[in-house]
């Protein structure tokens, strides 16, 4: 008995431990995932490595251009709250869309896509082998469902946003139900730790 | 992907790959060198083999990929490591390989054995076992703990090696082929009261996964799924994965330990006490 009680409390200690990240609206990632690192293409056709914005907070999103409503629906909050912060700090804050549906998103689509939500943003894309590593490597994944009659098909991927520090840690996932004004005052307390 | 892609592990693990290779070897040399009359059957050995390979498979191979995104999966991935791996090997009672290699290795009476010795017997201590099998499912399904083991690479890795060794303790201490009536083997009684209780909780589980309207493993939402799946389904699937096979796997056990009860009952002249020991009891 006396052994169940000691299980029972080292449980309870891990499971409190667990869910103690009340004070960020996202949810706390520290420690979870490794740093920011990445080889992919932008959309001049150029390489683009995640030491190219060394020293900004980084948020890393997967997507694509043809998504309905999920895609745009988060950019455009990410624009918001980016738009919300004070002019110094919307100057360390990049958002890296990385398109993971390359047999449609050429660098030039992209790039006429990413325009729409504000100068923040970083189109990106690469070959399905780059697309797969840098998806596991985040724990996260992509899939393509059949295409229909016209070719249309649809991609299922993360619907979260991973925020990195501006040492390349991962700090924060911010789930798709979160407001622009709660991302916004999470990213000023990152920014603020800088 | 061709056919090969599929056998290949989608995340590499040295620990699963030696531990798996290390019992298949360490079982084909005892068979090999064992006295004839301690040797198991085919039967058992076939059975042995299976169950360490569906822990393999599911682990190391591309069904890996798809417990990682996929909630339903990732319950069978469980069903196997917690459950059926664990279940068939116990089964084919590897007590005599376990004793050939006490034997050679000359493990009896050795001092640093004594902690881990004692380590297994807190463990299979019948309420510690089995609180420790129903509440390593119910920790690791905790929302916030799940959220976590699939973020992390190390959790998650801990959390299924975890599960299987955990397994492997829980379905040993149930199917132990020693005969209660003559050894310290727990009685039958209580294996089955085990069962019985250990079953109950996992089933409110899944009930409870599968009759819940709102998302309660979003992990799967945020992290994208192996392929574009309605939400409800993959946790209505992975629901009924945590609550029926569990489930019949318990009754399972009980009818096999009720089985060994009722041949306990019945005393065969003929069969000689040693070759029932060298059986460890299993007819």
């Amino acid at each position: 008995m006396r052994y169940l009680l000691t299980a029972l409390l080292a449980l309870g200690t891990l499971l409190a431990g667990c869910s103690n990240d009340a004070d960020w609206h996202g949810k706390d990632i520290s420690g979870l995932m490794p740093e920011l690192a990445f080889e992919l293409t932008g959309t001049n056709g150029e390489p683009v490595h995640a030491g190219d914005s060394a020293g900004h907070l980084r948020m890393l999103y997967f997507g694509f251009t043809s998504c309905p409503d999920v895609c745009p629906d988060t950019l455009a909050r990410l624009r918001m709250a980016i738009n919300e912060l004070p002019e110094p700090q919307r100057q360390q804050v990049d958002v890296l869309f990385v398109s993971v549906d390359p047999g449609r998103d050429t660098p030039e689509r992209l790039a006429s896509y990413v325009d729409f939500f504000g100068e923040r943003i970083t189109g990106l894309t690469g070959t399905e082998p780059q697309l797969r590593a840098l998806s596991k490597r985040y724990r996260t994944t992509f899939g393509y469902d059949e295409p229909d009659e016209n070719g249309n098909y649809n991609v299922s991927h993360s619907s979260a946003v991973y925020v990195f520090d501006h040492k390349g840690q991962a700090r924060l996932l911010l789930r798709p139900d979160l407001s622009p004004q709660q991302i916004s005052e999470d990213l000023a307390r990152l920014a603020d730790q800088n | 992907m061709s056919g090969v892609d599929y056998l290949l592990p989608y995340d590499f693990s040295p620990l699963t790959v030696a531990g798996s290779l290390l019992a298949l070897g360490l079982y084909g040399v005892a068979l090999l060198r064992m006295p004839a009359h301690d040797r198991p059957g085919p039967g058992r050995v076939v059975t042995f083999v299976i169950g360490v390979l569906l822990c393999y498979g599911v682990m190391q191979t591309r069904f890996d990929y798809y417990s990682q995104y996929m909630f339903f999966v990732h319950r069978g991935q469980h069903l196997v490591l917690h459950h059926l791996g664990p279940f068939l090997i116990a089964l084919s009672n590897p007590l005599p390989v376990l004793r050939f290699w006490h034997r050679t290795l000359g493990l009896a009476g050795k001092p640093w054995l004594r902690p881990l010795a004692w380590l297994y017997r807190v463990l299979q201590h019948p309420v510690i076992a089995a609180v420790l099998f129903v509440g390593l499912i119910y920790f690791w399904l905790w929302p916030a703990v799940h959220f976590d083991a699939m973020l992390s690479r190390d959790l998650y890795w801990l959390m299924n090696w975890s599960m299987l060794l955990d397994g492997l303790l829980f379905w040993w201490l149930i199917f132990d082929p020693r005969s209660p009536a003559t050894t310290a083997a727990l009685g039958y009684g209580k294996r089955m009261l085990m069962l019985a209780l250990a079953a109950l909780p996992q089933m409110v589980l899944g009930a409870w996964i599968v009759f819940s309207r709102e998302m309660v493993y979003d992990v799967y939402e945020v992290c994208g799924r192996a392929w574009p799946m309605a939400p409800e389904t993959d946790q209505l699937l992975g629901g009924l994965l945590t609550w029926i096979p569990p489930a019949m796997m318990s009754i399972l056990g009980i009818l096999i330990l009720l089985r060994r009860a009722m041949h306990g009952d019945t005393p065969r002249p003929h069969q000689s006490r040693s070759q029932s020991l060298a059986n460890g009891g299993v007819s």
